[in-house]
């Protein structure tokens, strides 16, 4: 919270308002932005926009070559809202979206928590091993994982062959979706947990002891601190935490991508980013993968608006 | 949180009162020890949770094939230990080289840090040292421009790029990643530009620095870590990066390192794990490394803002 105070406008505005008044005349701002704003403006804005006419024309492989693009008004997006194959895919992304933010943020609290209990060795030793999660490469986990689970000589399948005695060698995890979802999400939640692992750590460590050693006295059980004392706590963070696990659990091209190079079958593990890439990079629909990206992106804002709405406020601008 | 703390303080008295406190603190002592046990045991295994995909990568890669594709399972490569997964994902001409894919990745994350650092620096300065007309939405345009998401944007990206013809270029690619990662390094730096204080610049202004002196000779000095964290930020995620890689750079020579590492599986033959783990090992290593370095400013940032009483 330092931060904002000492961004000090209580001491700009005592100061007289003259000062105040020249800033806010002066282009200086401006040309500090400019780069940024030439940049974004190019290299975003522009893509958006073109994304967005893209998604109402008729933009197949023939207009790569030079064909102009036709105008279709909405058809794109009423063949994409009409297509089963497209609420599949949507139900698929929301389905496994919400498996993985559940158990990362389960699994994040449970081992802020432990965090919490442990002196000071043990506590050094689990924040190496999650730093070392956490750091990670999302490609390189992917493959790491489909290693671990490979059908042949993959280490879950002998391990499983020698504790259950039954003969797991061979065993395919990537073909059957059901399974290729639960590989992925393990892997995506092994390398998400320790971020709000570290986060509600470092939050729930500044939970007053006198207070929580108040309710122990008091003879509540810790699940009744959990709820009662810390949650109310570092609720803003909590509910930040959600919603960007949300947003990073719904954009996972690079695992899901991954995984599908690995094994498993494109057509039945497709979430809503890998579609995207289907059907525009690969089948060439372009008009129709601009449709679906622009109704994500239309989600994704929505999603995130109160994460921006939260973070203004917390930064008190 | 004071309500609570107020609602739970008076019950604390009755309650207190009619135990014996010598006899409840002997049980507590005993019982803490025994949990102290449990909550170590849990977090070797956390621990072990942690690293086993790490220290399999990094195990796979030293043991021969005959080991991996063996029918049981080694732990350690012991005397069996081999360079050899490393010098076939380095050396191995049957699929694209990896020299040249290591100089693409450098190049492009070069590219990316330099500019985004250049040009967050100066926006952060903006955003946090004036206040202008149109701050406001800046700030919020960067923090949204964050949540739009890179496979939504990749089709028209590809479009853009290939009209300019800067399709598996340097400059096509670092371009495109300058934008994804400049809000989130204008972000990140506004917040050390913040935690400087301004009162030291108008103390040296007072003692006769000029404003543009008073900033470079006082908070420029002050800003050099927060310089150096962002900048490793930036350096993570373009080496990382595998979307944009995939359809700029199209061609095998141009790949960068990510793309590179997806080469070792094809439909046709039977993936060499070993050589794989050895180079999904040769792409981690310079994350893992960076990160450590500042891994500590990550959570620090949004729990120095959102944890109020």
């Amino acid at each position: 919270m330092s931060s904002t105070t000492l961004e000090n406008p209580t001491a700009e505005r005592s100061s007289g308002s003259q000062p105040e008044r020249k800033k806010r005349k002066s282009p200086l701002p401006w040309f500090l932005l400019a780069p940024t704003l030439i940049v974004l403006g190019v290299l975003t804005g522009y893509p958006l926009i073109r994304l967005i006419i893209m998604s109402f024309q008729e933009y197949e492989r023939a207009q790569l070559m030079g064909v102009p693009a036709e105008w279709v008004g909405f058809q794109n997006y009423t063949d994409i809202l009409t297509d089963p194959d497209f609420w599949t895919v949507l139900a698929r992304s929301f389905v496994f979206m919400i498996f993985c933010v559940f158990f990362t943020m389960l699994l994040g609290i449970l081992i802020a928590l432990l965090m919490l209990r442990l002196n000071k060795g043990f506590k050094l030793l689990t924040s190496i091993g999650l730093l070392l999660a956490w750091a990670m490469p999302q490609l390189a986990t992917m493959i790491v994982f489909g290693w671990i689970f490979d059908t042949e000589y993959g280490v879950v399948n002998h391990v499983l062959t020698s504790i259950t005695g039954n003969d797991w060698m061979g065993h395919s995890w990537l073909i059957n979706p059901l399974s290729f979802f639960f590989v992925a999400g393990i892997a995506i939640i092994w390398q998400a947990v320790p971020f709000i692992a570290f986060t509600m750590y470092a939050g729930l460590s500044q939970v007053p002891g006198e207070v929580l050693e108040a309710a122990q006295l008091d003879g509540t059980s810790p699940f009744q601190r959990f709820r009662l004392i810390m949650v109310p706590f570092v609720r803003s963070i909590l509910t930040v935490l959600i919603i960007l696990s949300i947003i990073w659990d719904l954009r996972v091209f690079t695992q899901i991508f991954a995984l599908q190079g690995v094994g498993g079958i494109s057509e039945q593990t497709n979430t809503i980013g890998t579609y995207i890439y289907q059907v525009g990079m690969a089948q060439g629909h372009y008009g129709p993968a601009s449709a679906i990206a622009v109704i994500l992106v239309i989600i994704m804002m929505a999603i995130s608006y109160y994460y921006v709405r939260q973070t203004l406020k917390e930064e008190e601008l | 949180m004071s309500t609570s703390a107020a609602a739970i303080a008076p019950e604390r008295q009755t309650r207190s009162s009619t135990k014996p406190p010598a006899v409840r603190r002997s049980k507590d002592t005993r019982r803490k020890a025994r949990n102290s046990v449990i909550w170590s045991a849990i977090s070797v295994v956390v621990f072990l949770f942690s690293i086993f995909p790490v220290y399999w990568m990094v195990n796979s890669s030293f043991l021969p094939t005959s080991m991996i594709r063996g029918s049981e399972l080694h732990l350690w490569p012991g005397s069996n230990f081999t360079w050899r997964n490393y010098e076939v994902a380095i050396f191995e001409q049957d699929r694209s080289p990896f020299g040249p894919a290591l100089q693409t990745s450098l190049l492009v994350t070069f590219f990316t840090l330099i500019f985004a650092l250049l040009f967050a620096f100066l926006a952060s300065i903006a955003i946090s040292r004036f206040k202008f007309k149109g701050r406001y939405t800046f700030i919020i345009t960067i923090l949204a421009v964050q949540m739009i998401p890179a496979e939504a944007m990749m089709i028209s990206i590809f479009r853009i790029i290939d009209s300019w013809q800067l399709l598996n270029t340097i400059v096509g690619l670092g371009m495109v990643y300058l934008a994804a990662v400049l809000p989130f390094t204008i972000w990140t730096l506004r917040g050390f530009v913040n935690a400087v204080p301004a009162d030291l610049e108008e103390a040296a202004m007072i003692d006769g620095c000029s404003r543009t002196k008073a900033f470079w000779k006082v908070t420029f000095p002050l800003l050099a870590p927060g310089l150096v964290a962002t900048g490793v930020f930036a350096f993570i995620q373009a080496w990382n990066e595998f979307v944009m890689a995939l359809i700029i750079m199209t061609r095998p020579e141009n790949m960068t390192l990510p793309v590179w590492l997806r080469t070792f599986q094809q439909a046709t033959m039977a993936t060499n794990w070993g050589a794989l783990m050895a180079g999904a090992t040769l792409i981690a290593i310079p994350v893992v490394i960076f990160f450590m370095i500042v891994q500590g400013r990550m959570t620090g940032g949004l729990v120095s803002g959102a944890v109020k009483g």
